[in-house]
């Protein structure tokens, strides 16, 4: 963990918003845009810092907001607690599993839209919600869930390119040392 | 005197200590800001809204331009049997579109003259603005789009929205580039309509299913309204936001509701909502 994984997620978050907002192809296809925001922060959670992971889900939801109808603000605070309850049991979290990751990105991709509803309700703002609201919440869960390990591949990836790799340890150990001959 | 090792249940207690009062202090501040930010007046949040939007305007620039080199190369591979094909079939078309053109002046100057016999105000002529489609709203349970007309270029909220098929919205909100346009179909964007039939029933276009959203309801139809499938459907200048007249789209199907009472009918929509690229702001 250091600065720049944290500068690589907060950008890997603006860009996530933009995909979101200027290419629409899979919402023609499928039906419903998917949302990258709690994959990021599942990233966020279990690969940086609590500062980070609260930096990304404010400055992520306020990016997502000022480019939706949706009232200013209330996209942070789902992303936040996704973010903030992976954050506190990461120690338990197998985060390097692609299957873990899946799971965690399902979770989150299935719980932020459903609490944002519940908030942008609690407003007094009815957005358009139906039946097929329903498959589009499968639509964000699954493809927030395939999206979480490529986000982990992606951040991994740039953060080996750009990063100090650590030094690899070497095979010669001084306390199994052969000795030739006979003595 | 005793003395505690890292690592002893004492250290790990404090640890533990600072590492719950670091999050309290996480979850507090985040909670704080999302209750001063949800509760600021509408008008500051509508500017920090549209300050925090135009952090991503140099990247709408190069999606735009990276949408126009795409397309520059298409037109680079098209085939010269294929260009000359099309410019015939435009060139048909601009002879018919400018036939219609004249028979429809030579129809408002009989309007005008019969408009200043019967001593009626003159209607205004449409005035136009065209303008290009930067974004789509990232979340699923709006249908707003953002244009690249804002005050520098005179919109203003509630100015209609069309196509050449149809009616598209209306403006919600305007910045000094950028406008917010909530499509038909949207919980805001209500209008006000006319189906074109012998009666001229009145009703009021509401809110699409979230996931198709080419077809809308049109409600507070009478219940003997003349309907069939098929009528076309125009705004009726109720309202004072839409002008008399633009097409919006075609009934599909009705039914009673209430117990008979009122009548709704399913409308599917002349414009193509999900295919947006140019749209043409209407200055009243």
């Amino acid at each position: 963990m250091n600065l720049l994984n944290s500068i690589l997620v907060l950008l890997a978050v603006f860009l996530a918003v933009f995909w979101e907002t200027a290419f629409s192809g899979i919402r023609n296809v499928f039906g419903a845009q998917i949302h990258l925001l709690p994959a990021l922060m599942v990233c966020a959670a279990l690969s940086t810092g609590l500062a980070t992971t609260t930096l990304a889900s404010v400055l992520g939801g306020l990016f997502f907001d000022s480019l939706s109808a949706n009232p200013l603000g209330v996209s942070v605070l789902p992303l936040f607690l996704v973010g903030f309850a992976i954050h506190t049991q990461r120690e338990l979290i197998l985060r390097d599993q692609i299957f873990a990751q899946f799971v965690l990105g399902l979770s989150a991709s299935g719980l932020v839209p459903i609490l944002t509803a519940l908030l942008i309700l609690t407003k007094g703002e009815p957005p358009l919600l139906g039946w097929g609201s329903l498959w589009q919440w499968i639509v964000v869960t699954v493809g927030g869930g395939i999206a979480t390990p490529i986000c982990f591949q992606l951040l991994g990836m740039f953060d080996r390119m750009l990063n100090f790799q650590a030094a690899t340890q070497t095979s010669f150990r001084h306390d199994r040392e052969i000795r030739r001959g006979r003595k | 005197m005793i003395r505690h090792e890292p690592g002893t249940p004492n250290k790990k207690l404090e640890t533990g200590l600072m590492f719950k009062r670091k999050h309290y202090i996480a979850l507090a501040l985040v909670t704080v800001t999302i209750l001063v930010i949800l509760n600021l007046p509408s008008r500051t949040a509508a500017r920090l809204k549209t300050a925090i939007g135009s952090i991503f305007l140099p990247l709408f620039g190069l999606a735009s331009s990276t949408h126009r080199v795409l397309d520059k190369a298409g037109d680079a591979i098209t085939t010269r049997s294929e260009l000359l094909r099309q410019n015939e079939a435009l060139r048909l078309e601009n002879q018919q579109l400018r036939m219609q053109a004249l028979q429809a002046q030579e129809a408002v100057r009989e309007n005008e003259r019969l408009r200043r016999l019967v001593g009626w105000q003159q209607q205004k002529r449409w005035n136009l603005k065209l303008a290009r489609v930067v974004l789509r709203d990232p979340a699923n349970w709006w249908r707003t789009v953002q244009i690249d007309r804002g005050t520098k270029d005179g919109m203003r909220v509630d100015l209609p929205v069309l196509t050449t098929n149809g009616l598209v919205g209306r403006i919600s909100a305007v910045s000094y580039d950028r406008s917010q346009v909530v499509l038909i179909g949207d919980p805001n964007c209500k209008v006000a309509a006319q189906i074109v039939n012998s009666s001229g029933d009145m009703g009021v276009i509401g809110s699409s299913g979230p996931f198709d959203g080419s077809l809308v309801e049109m409600t507070h139809l009478s219940k003997n309204a003349a309907l069939q499938p098929g009528q076309d459907v125009i705004t009726s200048g109720l309202g004072g936001i839409f002008p008399e007249g633009i097409p919006i789209g075609k009934v599909v199907d009705f039914r009673q509701v209430e117990y008979g009472l009122y009548t709704e009918a399913r409308v599917k929509l002349a414009a193509d909502l999900s295919a947006l690229d140019e749209v043409w702001v209407l200055f009243k």
